[in-house]
């Protein structure tokens, strides 16, 4: 049955669609958000969940002029708590390329002496900071974890959940012996509906190849 | 000239800011007479800059003294080693300050009047933008009912400003204000915005004690006696969306109620929260449409078009429980309930990037925006009198 887009069943399953290209797409170089929800359908599955089709309007928010067009099916499974959603998107036409970014914050981070961790840069153990100010050598390990949130949020969403980043609590770098980069998060998550603010402990791992890859699982802070 | 007042204007904001940024009004119970005197010789340390709210007198009754950031932690040192007891009251004295400005450069429209006092004694201040007249129809403006929504109370400053300003200068505010009043409460929650500048940045509630709880506070927005206790509130006083032990239990919210009670002649309540960019009207407590559906869903359409424009902001518009979620108790629901028809909620920005933790630099683009879509509810109001 179509769904109004303004609703928020539609809203909220855009949220986990968006959070799973984000985790899939999205890294330091690139931050993808949702602009608007185009249309909605959701399709009731006896003995399976509920399934939603939805066509979005994204943008990539370090290049904002332009917008970019997808559709998604977001399956919530039945009765289940522990299940993720299942997830697919397809995004029309060609996301603007990072490479550039992505081989200079690589190439930044492993040459530092020492590993960064948000605690050595004075003053902003948080980020944003309380005013919303991200430093702008932190701007890419913010875009980072908000990547990475995508993960967590597609992983623990529901029909009756809205996650969304609130804030890096706290960040260290892990030295790796292999190509990869890692970074260790503390997450704050803001759940909409319950208004609660939930931290959450994740392992990234980031190649600008590879992309950016969830070690572990979520567990708390 | 009109962008260049403004700028003036805000960059009177900021200046204050420099001048006021983490300056804190301390609280100080000074137990004895050696006390008391050790006090006053405080405040006649010229190098220290501290001025008294409230002088010290008789010792157990409260000393109010603001001191300036760069000597805060002198002074509090200070404190310590004489073993006086005290509590922070006011974080960041700027906005009061600011207020009082304000009426003083426009003595002819805008008062400050106090409507009550928070759990922690705070001061509930609201600005009353007002030509004459006995009783005119207004128009109430809250800001800050969730302390962590730093974006509203910043947003009120702004509007406060604008609607100064404009008055006389635009068309639309100086026929508003002819012959209706205007309300803006800025900091609608004091005891909480105190706490996320000094202890939570992301505290949402009030800070009153739940009996029997080691929780504090209650979710303003869930403790309005219109569906109260109903879906979307939570009875545990842990929660964030904790609904209060019975409505209007929070001195908060009782102080608005009772304002727009004896007030008479509130024609529009517009409620402003953040985040999620959503123009919002009743109902959050029931799935029903509220009778003014329609027209409400009209003005809402309007609005967010004229949002859009400045910027290219997306908004999306509906009913509480449509559009965000079901939630008994709402501010906005209490005051349809209660006669006041054009009754509206804003979720400013952002849709989920920054959220509470919107930058400052979006202060000004999301104020000058949302000014707009306030404008058509307002001007509405004063074209469909009832």
């Amino acid at each position: 049955m179509e769904l109004p887009p303004s609703h928020f069943p539609a809203a909220r399953a855009a949220a986990v669609a968006v959070g799973y290209l984000r985790y899939l797409r999205g890294g330091p170089g690139r931050g993808l958000q949702l602009r608007e929800v185009r249309s909605a359908r959701r399709q009731d599955i006896d003995d399976v969940g509920h399934k939603y089709y939805l066509e979005l309007e994204l943008e990539d928010v370090l290049d904002k002029g332009s917008t970019v067009n997808c559709t998604a099916e977001v399956l919530y499974h039945l009765g289940s708590k522990t299940s993720a959603p299942d997830v697919q998107v397809t995004v029309q036409g060609e996301l603007r390329s990072t490479e550039q970014a992505d081989k200079e914050f690589y190439n930044r981070i492993r040459s530092l002496e020492k590993e960064l961790e948000a605690e050595n840069i004075p003053g902003f153990i948080l980020v944003p900071d309380s005013h919303g100010n991200v430093p702008p050598e932190l701007e890419p390990i913010h875009l980072l974890a908000w990547a990475a949130s995508g993960y967590v949020i597609w992983q623990n969403s529901t029909e009756n959940t809205k996650f969304h980043l609130a804030q890096v609590k706290h960040v260290k770098q892990v030295k790796r012996s292999d190509e990869d980069l890692q970074f260790d998060y503390v997450l704050l998550l803001h759940e909409m509906v319950s208004q609660e603010v939930l931290p959450c402990g994740v392992s990234v791992l980031w190649h600008p190849e590879r992309g950016a890859r969830v070690c572990h699982g979520p567990g708390s802070a | 000239m009109e962008s260049f007042l403004v700028f003036l204007a805000v960059l009177g904001v900021t200046s204050t800011e420099q001048l006021f940024v983490g300056d804190q009004v301390l609280r100080v119970t000074a137990r004895n007479e050696e006390q008391i005197a050790l006090l006053r010789v405080l405040g006649e340390q010229e190098e220290l800059q501290v001025d008294f709210w409230r002088h010290p007198n008789i010792p157990g009754h409260p000393v109010d003294l603001r001191v300036p950031f760069p000597n805060l932690q002198g002074v509090k040192k200070l404190l310590d080693f004489r073993n006086f007891s005290y509590s922070i009251m006011i974080e960041d004295v700027q906005i009061y300050d600011w207020m009082d400005v304000l009426v003083e450069d426009h003595p002819k429209l805008v008062s400050k009047i106090q409507i009550g006092q928070s759990y922690e004694n705070r001061p509930l201040y609201v600005l009353k933008f007002s030509t004459g007249g006995s009783n005119r129809p207004a128009v109430w403006l809250d800001t800050g009912i969730h302390s962590r929504e730093w974006i509203t109370q910043a947003t009120g400053v702004w509007t406060a400003n604008k609607i100064a300003q404009e008055y006389g200068q635009d068309p639309s505010v100086t026929a508003i204000l002819d012959s209706m009043d205007i309300f803006l409460e800025i900091v609608t929650n004091p005891d909480g915005f105190a706490f996320t500048h000094s202890s939570n940045r992301l505290w949402r509630k009030t800070r009153s004690i739940n009996a029997g709880s080691r929780c504090v506070g209650v979710d303003p927005n869930r403790n309005w006696d219109a569906g109260f206790g109903g879906a979307g509130s939570s009875s545990n006083p842990c929660s964030e969306t904790y609904h209060g032990p019975h409505a209007h239990s929070e001195k908060e919210v009782r102080a608005i109620v009772d304002f727009i009670r004896a007030h008479g002649k509130v024609k529009s309540v517009i409620s402003i929260h953040s985040y999620s960019q959503m123009l919002l009207f009743p109902y959050g407590y029931r799935r029903a449409p509220a009778p003014d559906h329609q027209e409400m869903n009209e003005l809402a359409k309007k609005a967010v078009s004229d949002l859009a424009a400045v910027f290219g902001t997306k908004y999306t518009y509906g009913s509480i429980a449509n559009t965000i979620y079901m939630a008994g108790g709402t501010t906005i629901d209490w005051a349809y309930d209660n006669g006041v028809k054009y009754s509206f909620t804003l979720e400013l920005r952002d849709s989920g990037r920054y959220g509470f933790l919107l930058p400052s630099s979006q202060i000004v683009p999301t104020a000058t925006e949302t000014w707009p879509a306030l404008l058509d509810i307002m001007v509405h109001v004063l074209e469909h009198p009832y």
